[in-house]
């Protein structure tokens, strides 16, 4: 399982990385791997107002259906259009294909509520 | 009893589509006596592609061929849990097929309704009394539909006093429906972690409870199968706050004829007829999702209602503060006809016994399986019991125990759900369930664990006894193919 050294995480196991005021967001590796196969991802629209802590989009997978929790606050710039047609990179692409929103973020302090990927690490072998 | 046929004709089976030939038809109309008649020409469709043409026998033989390949609580076991399936009796049948019943036209004037409305005031007046409230609708037609009634009423009791309030708070042990319902009716959904013991504390609720708050939702008994212990001090907490206690009944089978939800302080439940009621779950549906409320609620009841007006039945329609009709007419009838059979036929001994034996079954499940099934709740179980596949060996999860169950004739359990337990195995035997069906059921329940430590394949390759193996759920769900087309088109 991966857990990539320059993102960060939320305890709903979803990802961030921080490129100055813009952050990328999507679900980590752990999410998708106790998910099972995603067959489903609603996003919102470009322009949405997403608020840290509340959920701003669903994944289905064969399992089951999970809420996606934004990590930040401030208005989606950017929307991975492709995710909706090909699910399955959520699978085998967590980081990278399965990039979910770009935001542009409101309030860089609520940065530093998020966790490292150490402590995500640790965080998730304490749930397992 | 090994009850795993070894051999059997088991008929292939063709689309109807496939079937069809040109011209062949499943009826004959009489000569035309009267004139005839030319429909406009934009109501004329040119081609009905594809649309099947097929003899009577062919039409019997494919539907009959494809019930022999179904699985239902007629034919065994079928512990899936939180959907209570339990055996419908074929009284209730009879009883929905009486002419006067099975026959009465919605539009009937009520002078001649007086029997079906007599019914659904005394099926309404009898809910009542099961669980404790003023009075009963019988208008939702399932259980959400019942979830989404009771929430408009609490919404209308707020608005009525002119409170604005945003939030609705949800355990993550209550049903999946609750949230959805929440956020249908305008609300703010706020997720209550249950936390280790699986039931959720009067401590935790005044926590969370402002007044902003206009509602809790909660399961009782929980999808864990777990009582709620604290209810009574959590109705007080969130009643003193300015809130109201929305309860989902789809567990009552728990409870019934033993424990009155109303008596507990919860304003708003809506019941499962085609759950704790008996009558069938088939196909879908029709369901039949009751709601009882708290007298301060009265008011705001579906429109109309059922009332006894000294000699007569009527619908009352005068209801000025009603969140309005729900469904089309008054519910789906022949449900409540077959409802009203089980509790008569049950009475209220029948009924609290059958309570009894659910609770029962379930315990006796957990106390066989215990020791080789991980337990995550140790609290104790109600009518149905949660496993997870924690001690399942060799890469075996909850999944591949579900395929390999219908191997051993059985329908899975519930799985996978509820979340907050991980590889969740969710069983509920129901009351009907003999000792001797349960130990059969139990046993194979260990075969497999056995299986799963000295031969995984077995599980992993499961289903291999039926018609089909494996599917791939992933590739159905991702690539879905919904619509034949005639080769060529």
């Amino acid at each position: 399982m991966e857990f990539p050294e320059d993102f960060l995480y939320t305890e709903e196991h979803e990802w961030v990385l921080v490129e100055d005021d813009i952050v990328t967001v999507g679900i980590t590796d752990f999410a998708q791997d106790a998910l099972g196969d995603i067959v489903f991802v609603e996003l919102p629209e470009v322009g949405y107002q997403v608020e840290a802590g509340k959920t701003f989009g669903v994944v289905e997978s064969v399992k089951a259906v999970s809420d996606i929790y934004s990590p930040v606050t401030g208005e989606v710039l950017e929307v991975n259009d492709e995710l909706p047609d090909t699910p399955e990179l959520v699978n085998t692409s967590p980081y990278e294909g399965a990039w979910m929103l770009k935001i542009k973020l409101d309030d860089p302090a609520e940065l530093d509520l998020l966790m490292d990927a150490d402590a995500y690490q640790s965080f998730v072998e304490e749930e397992e | 009893m090994n009850r795993i046929g070894t051999s059997g004709l088991q008929l292939n089976e063709k689309l109807i589509f496939e079937h069809s030939d040109s011209g062949r038809c499943g009826y004959s109309l009489p000569k035309l006596d009267v004139p005839a008649v030319s429909l406009p020409e934009q109501m004329i469709r040119t081609e009905v592609a594809g649309f099947p043409e097929v003899s009577e026998i062919d039409v019997v033989r494919h539907y009959t061929r494809l019930s022999t390949w179904n699985y239902g609580v007629d034919s065994g076991f079928y512990p899936l849990g939180s959907c209570t399936m339990k055996y419908n009796p074929k009284v209730n049948e009879a009883a929905a097929r009486i002419a006067g019943l099975a026959d009465c036209h919605p539009y009937t004037p009520g002078h001649l309704s007086q029997g079906a409305l007599e019914l659904m005031f005394h099926l309404q007046t009898a809910l009542a009394e099961i669980s404790g409230f003023a009075a009963v609708t019988l208008q939702p037609a399932a259980g959400a539909h019942g979830e989404l009634a009771g929430m408009l009423m609490v919404r209308a009791w707020h608005e009525a006093k002119g409170s604005r309030r945003s939030k609705v708070l949800i355990p993550d042990t209550a049903h999946g429906t609750n949230p959805a319902t929440a956020a249908l009716c305008g609300y703010d959904v706020v997720p209550i972690e249950s936390g280790g013991s699986g039931v959720l504390t009067a401590e935790t609720v005044a926590q969370f409870m402002n007044d902003d708050v206009a509602a809790l939702m909660v399961t009782n008994p929980n999808t864990l199968g777990l009582f709620e212990s604290d209810i009574k001090k959590i109705c007080e907490i969130v009643h003193a706050g300015g809130g109201l206690v929305y309860c989902d009944g789809a567990n009552l089978n728990a409870l019934m004829g033993i424990a009155r939800p109303g008596d507990m302080g919860i304003d708003v439940m809506h019941f499962n007829l085609h759950k704790t009621f008996s009558t069938p779950h088939g196909g879908g549906g029709p369901g039949s999702g009751p709601v009882g409320v708290a007298k301060k609620l009265i008011p705001y009841l579906p429109k109309p209602v059922v009332v006894q007006n000294k000699t007569e039945y009527k619908l009352d329609f005068d209801r000025p503060e009603s969140i309005g009709r729900l469904r089309s007419f008054y519910g789906n009838f022949g449900i409540m006809v077959r409802a009203w059979a089980y509790i008569l036929s049950m009475g209220s001994d029948g009924l609290k016994f059958a309570s009894q034996m659910a609770v029962l079954n379930a315990n006796y499940i957990r106390a066989r399986l215990a020791a080789v099934y991980h337990l995550p709740h140790q609290h104790r179980s109600l009518h149905e019991v949660v496993f997870s596949d924690a001690n399942l060996p060799n890469d075996c999860h909850t999944l591949d125990l579900a395929k390999r169950l219908i191997d051993y004739g059985y329908h899975p359990p519930t799985i996978y759900f509820p979340l907050v337990v991980k590889g969740a195995i969710m069983i509920e035997p129901t009351e009907t369930e003999s000792k001797e069906i349960l130990d059969e059921f139990c046993d194979a329940m260990l075969a497999i664990a056995k299986e799963a430590a000295e031969n995984p394949d077995l599980l992993h390759a499961a289903p291999t006894l039926t018609r089909v193996g494996r599917l791939d759920e992933t590739a159905a769900a991702r690539q879905p193919c919904l619509s034949w087309l005639p080769e060529g088109l």
